[in-house]
């Protein structure tokens, strides 16, 4: 299917917006629930509508979003226009001791192995379709993907918005709660300005306070049951693992061993412990990285303009981290995510230099342009006298003075600048040494830097 | 900071860049450092042939290795750098393995035995005298041998013996040589 017939495909959907990384645009109060690596969308009622296949799929609170990650598109299916969804169907019946042992590749093509959950939509202008959502993946992905839409079918996190955000505007501490995830958006298109006078206000506020308080406590619960979920996961993994262990000593061929043996879902499994899975050249880690990733770049865009282009691994690490606020990514993960750079396209990428410090820069940053400006500072009569330190270069380039220690030591490398060594620490001349005249070293020139500098450093007479 | 600038010493005339402070920091940047090697080197050649300077011992100041107006000065490593560079360059000759003294030719050993062979030619053809009395002596006083380094002398004397143009004998006192010209 060429590119341009994929991205037509669906188009009976309504759009989704898509970032520059790959990630899905949520709106404010909008928060991920469920990721499923590959998944496809199957009209069953209209035959004329087109099929989605192979796409990413995004169960958030309040869309289900499949998303095409080669032409950087998605369609939308808001859960408001889901009126009844219907569990699992499996072609072989649905016999759940089967489901442990089934085939869970995810390399097969044909989706008539795979469980199917209906959906019965009811798209604008009042049409109604049912659709089937083909979920390829280990064998109770699509009973976990299931049982996430119900929870946030149910929980019309959509519908709260206006509650939040009245409760926001009048109890500051306590609204905003839909927010507390991800990057904190703040909740203002639907703030509704009510007069808190008089005594309908009093009453108003109360009532307000009350409607909050009740959404904290939905939001609590929903937490709790997100817990819950990793309990029982948890559990399945550890029977699993055990009757992994049970098995393992009678020789079975492996080629059906699919349960525990495909790469792909060990990592699967592994990550749900919390063991970072590796990048090698044939995966690219769970989907989990490579989400990170996305967010990740994403996230950073807006940072790093404002620090002028480049940022210490460090500082990305504490920024990214308190802006997640929850669900605190370890270091492993943040050198890992960086490191998925090389194989999505994405506009920042992590840069090592010679003494060890790890940067995240924009692609677009240019040395020579840092150069530049190095260059002209150290001409400047100041830095002709004592040269510059690497604070100095900081506090004029406006970057930290780790960073700018390193585009010194860089200009250095190039022989824009040479090093002097005192009891006044390492400071950085504008290299004259090319400018001595190699037949005549005692020239002095009468013109360029060199005849600059000899003008500018005062002489006494000996 | 107090900016001076170090001008000359003695009656040597210093190069501006010897005000300026990299230069005295030895250079990691290949580029870079091998033109300083080279404007060290020369300029150590030249201020020791304007002095009448043989050796250069490190563990004494010598007065070229620092800019007291500019507040620096070589490192020890700096030092052996630069003369290890004139070194194999063939232009001076390590005396102790230690690398603390360092004779420095700034008029090689061949150029010293022309110098030498044209001023006994334009004094007499033939010519008797001891290694002291060409260096300290009367004759030579007004020449560029008065104070040459002994060491030196002899084994100039010892290249034109090779060409037969000079013989070299004990003379009378036990240290020191004579040397018979004939050219």
């Amino acid at each position: 299917m060429s590119a341009a017939a994929s991205a037509a495909a669906g188009d009976w959907l309504p759009a989704a917006e898509v970032t520059e990384s790959g990630r899905p645009v949520l709106t404010a109060g909008e928060v991920e629930r469920h990721l499923v690596a590959q998944a496809d969308l199957e009209p069953e009622e209209s035959p004329r509508l087109s099929p989605l296949r192979g796409r990413l799929l995004v169960l958030t609170s309040h869309r289900l979003i499949l998303l095409h990650d080669a032409t950087r598109s998605a369609r939308a299916i808001p859960l408001a226009a889901v009126v009844h969804a219907y569990p699992p169907h499996r072609r072989h019946g649905n016999n759940p001791l089967r489901s442990i042992f089934s085939s869970s590749s995810s390399s097969s093509s044909s989706s008539s192995h795979h469980p199917r959950v209906r959906l019965q939509i009811s798209l604008p202008p009042a049409r109604s379709e049912v659709v089937a959502v083909v979920v390829t993946g280990k064998g109770d992905a699509a009973d976990v993907f299931y049982g996430r839409l119900l929870e946030a079918v149910r929980a019309r996190a959509w519908e709260m918005v206006a509650v939040s955000a009245a409760a926001a505007t009048t109890a500051p501490g306590g609204g905003g709660s839909l927010g507390a995830q991800g990057a904190a958006p703040v909740v203002e298109d639907l703030a509704i300005r009510m007069p808190v006078v008089g005594v309908s206000g009093i009453l108003r506020m109360e009532q307000e306070a009350w409607e909050s308080a009740g959404q904290n406590l939905q939001d609590a619960f929903q937490d709790l049951n997100a817990l819950m979920s990793k309990a029982k996961e948890m559990m399945e993994l550890a029977e699993k693992m055990r009757q992994k262990l049970l098995t393992n000593s009678s020789a079975q061929s492996n080629s059906n061993d699919e349960e525990m043996g495909s790469k792909q879902d060990m990592q699967d499994w592994l990550l749900s412990v919390g063991i970072v899975s590796p990048v090698t050249k044939e995966t690219a880690g769970a989907l989990y990285h490579q989400q990170l990733s996305r967010q990740l770049a994403d996230y950073i865009r807006t940072p790093l303009e404002k620090a002028g282009g480049m940022m210490a691994l460090v500082d990305v690490y504490c920024l990214y981290n308190r802006a997640r606020g929850t669900e605190l990514i370890s270091p492993e993960d943040l050198l890992q995510a960086c490191s998925l750079w090389e194989k999505f396209d994405v506009p920042v990428m992590l840069r090592k230099f010679d003494s060890g410090v790890k940067v995240i820069q924009t692609k677009t940053h240019s040395d020579d342009e840092v150069f530049a400006r190095i260059s002209s500072l150290a001409q400047k009569e100041d830095a002709l006298h004592k040269g510059i330190s690497p604070s100095d270069a900081a506090f004029t380039l406006g970057i930290a003075p780790a960073l700018a220690k390193e585009h010194l030591l860089n200009a250095e490398s190039i022989g824009i600048l040479c090093r002097d060594v005192s009891p006044d620490g390492l400071r950085f001349y504008i290299n004259l040494f090319n400018e001595i005249d190699r037949q005549n070293i005692y020239l002095a020139k009468t013109h360029g830097i060199y005849h600059t500098w000899i003008s500018v450093t005062p002489a006494s007479s000996q | 900071m107090e900016n001076n600038k170090l001008k000359r010493l003695g009656d040597f005339e210093l190069p501006d860049f010897f005000n300026y402070p990299p230069f005295f920091t030895l250079q990691p940047v290949r580029a870079t450092s091998e033109m300083q090697m080279r404007v060290w080197k020369e300029l150590i050649l030249d201020y020791c042939r304007s002095q009448r300077i043989y050796i250069i011992s490190l563990d004494q100041d010598f007065p070229l290795f620092c800019n007291p107006a500019i507040e620096r000065s070589l490192s020890r490593e700096a030092k052996e750098a630069f003369l290890s560079a004139l070194v194999t360059e063939g232009r001076a000759e390590w005396m102790d393995r230690d690398h603390t003294r360092c004779l420095i030719l700034w008029r090689r050993i061949q150029d010293w035995a022309d110098y030498i062979l044209n001023f006994v030619k334009e004094n007499g053809s033939e010519f008797v005298s001891t290694v002291e009395e060409i260096r300290s002596g009367v004759e030579t006083r007004e020449t560029e041998l008065a104070g040459i380094d002994p060491g030196v002398l002899l084994r100039a004397v010892k290249l034109l013996e090779q060409k037969g143009k000079a013989v070299v004998f004990k003379g009378n006192s036990t240290d020191d040589e004579g040397i018979k010209f004939s050219v």
